[in-house]
């Protein structure tokens, strides 16, 4: 008998954080807390984002997020959602850190960068992102930079510190997918390639607009480091199977993305030979 | 207002406060069991080991902040 085939996805390192999952998962929009710890649980996640907001503590049953959260399980990455300018990302990163600190998780040190430009779209803004990135660097942060799918966008973030850049594969939350895909190559190429001034190891994680699992898969087959979502999970009908679905299709187009796909061509390449059939070689129409 | 009250603008709302209180003590009142979260005073983040020194004076903007589900 032969030993069962099951090479392992590695780790994913970024400026010292090690994830074992390389799909990460938000913790927003679920139906209750239960159905959010089991899914998170299933999914394999070993980081999960959440939002930092006033002060209501408790949902209607007199219970918080962090009573369903296992600090000693995972790396929190908070991020700084619903936030329209640089400054505001800057206040609500560092309430993040302090947070984070009071309860001596690891994700005290980093952060999920978002400054939006636009309500309806909740596309970011190019220039208050740069110029919050370069202050949270500065300020000692370990940035991961959600942006548009621009690649030379990608690269500024890249340039001004950011330790991992998070280019969206279409709008948060609209599950349209890798909207874009030419453009995550593009990014992939210039953050990663040596030939193109890229780093392999440098971490790149496509961000938002996940709604099915195949589009996790295309994400990784296009070379992504990782993949982070919420929506896709939360709101799919069964929340608990979707986590499960999600993490599959990583390990499939992490894989896939490491077997040398077939080329694409115009033609058909029959897989079954010629030689040997019986059937007329007369062709209809030839 | 009672003279011995000054007004503070706590997460967003006007309120009344009475004079001498400190932040540590603030957050004791409205918050008894909180276990993670954060106080920024007047946009600059109040670490915690400052919060029973911090004097809460009239007119400061304070958000006390926690982390919720989010993406």
């Amino acid at each position: 008998m032969t030993a069962p085939f099951a090479p392992a996805v590695p780790p994913l390192s970024i400026a010292g954080f090690t994830l074992q999952s390389r799909l990460v998962t938000g913790t927003g929009k679920y139906r209750d807390y239960e159905t959010m710890q089991r899914a998170l649980d299933v999914s394999g996640c070993d980081a999960v984002t959440v939002a930092v907001r006033r002060e209501r503590l408790v949902d209607a049953q007199g219970r918080s997020l962090l009573d369903f959260l296992d600090l000693a399980r995972y790396t929190i990455l908070p991020n700084t959602a619903g936030c329209f300018s640089a400054e505001d990302a800057i206040r609500v990163s560092r309430l993040g850190r302090e947070i984070l600190d009071s309860v001596d998780n690891p994700g005290k040190h980093w952060v999920k960068l978002e400054v939006l430009g636009d309500r309806k779209t909740l596309l970011p803004d190019p220039v208050g992102t740069l110029e919050a990135c370069r202050e949270l660097v500065k300020d000692g942060f370990t940035v991961l930079c959600y942006s548009s799918d621009d690649p030379i966008m990608a690269v500024r973030l890249r340039d001004a510190g950011a330790a991992s850049v998070m280019p969206a594969g279409s709008p948060i939350g609209s599950g349209r997918g890798i909207a874009n895909p030419a453009n995550i190559a593009l990014i992939l190429e210039l953050l990663k390639d040596p030939a193109a001034g890229g780093d392999a190891a440098y971490p790149v994680i496509v961000d938002a607009g996940v709604g099915t699992p195949s589009d996790v898969t295309l994400a990784m087959e296009l070379g992504a480091d990782g993949v982070l979502l919420n929506t896709g999970i939360a709101h799919a009908k069964d929340p608990v199977r979707m986590a499960h679905a999600m993490k599959l299709a990583l390990d499939s187009g992490y894989h896939g993305a490491r077997s040398g796909r077939i080329e694409r061509k115009l033609h058909a390449s029959a897989s079954s030979p010629w030689q040997g059939s019986i059937a007329s070689t007369v062709i209809p129409g030839e | 207002m009672n003279s011995d009250e000054i007004e503070i603008t706590l997460n967003g709302a006007p309120t009344q406060v009475p004079v001498g209180t400190n932040v540590a003590e603030l957050v004791t009142r409205i918050l008894p069991n909180a276990r993670a979260y954060a106080v920024e005073v007047n946009r600059s983040v109040l670490s915690r080991r400052e919060h029973a020194e911090r004097t809460v004076k009239h007119g400061d903007v304070i958000e006390v902040v926690t982390l919720v589900g989010g993406g």
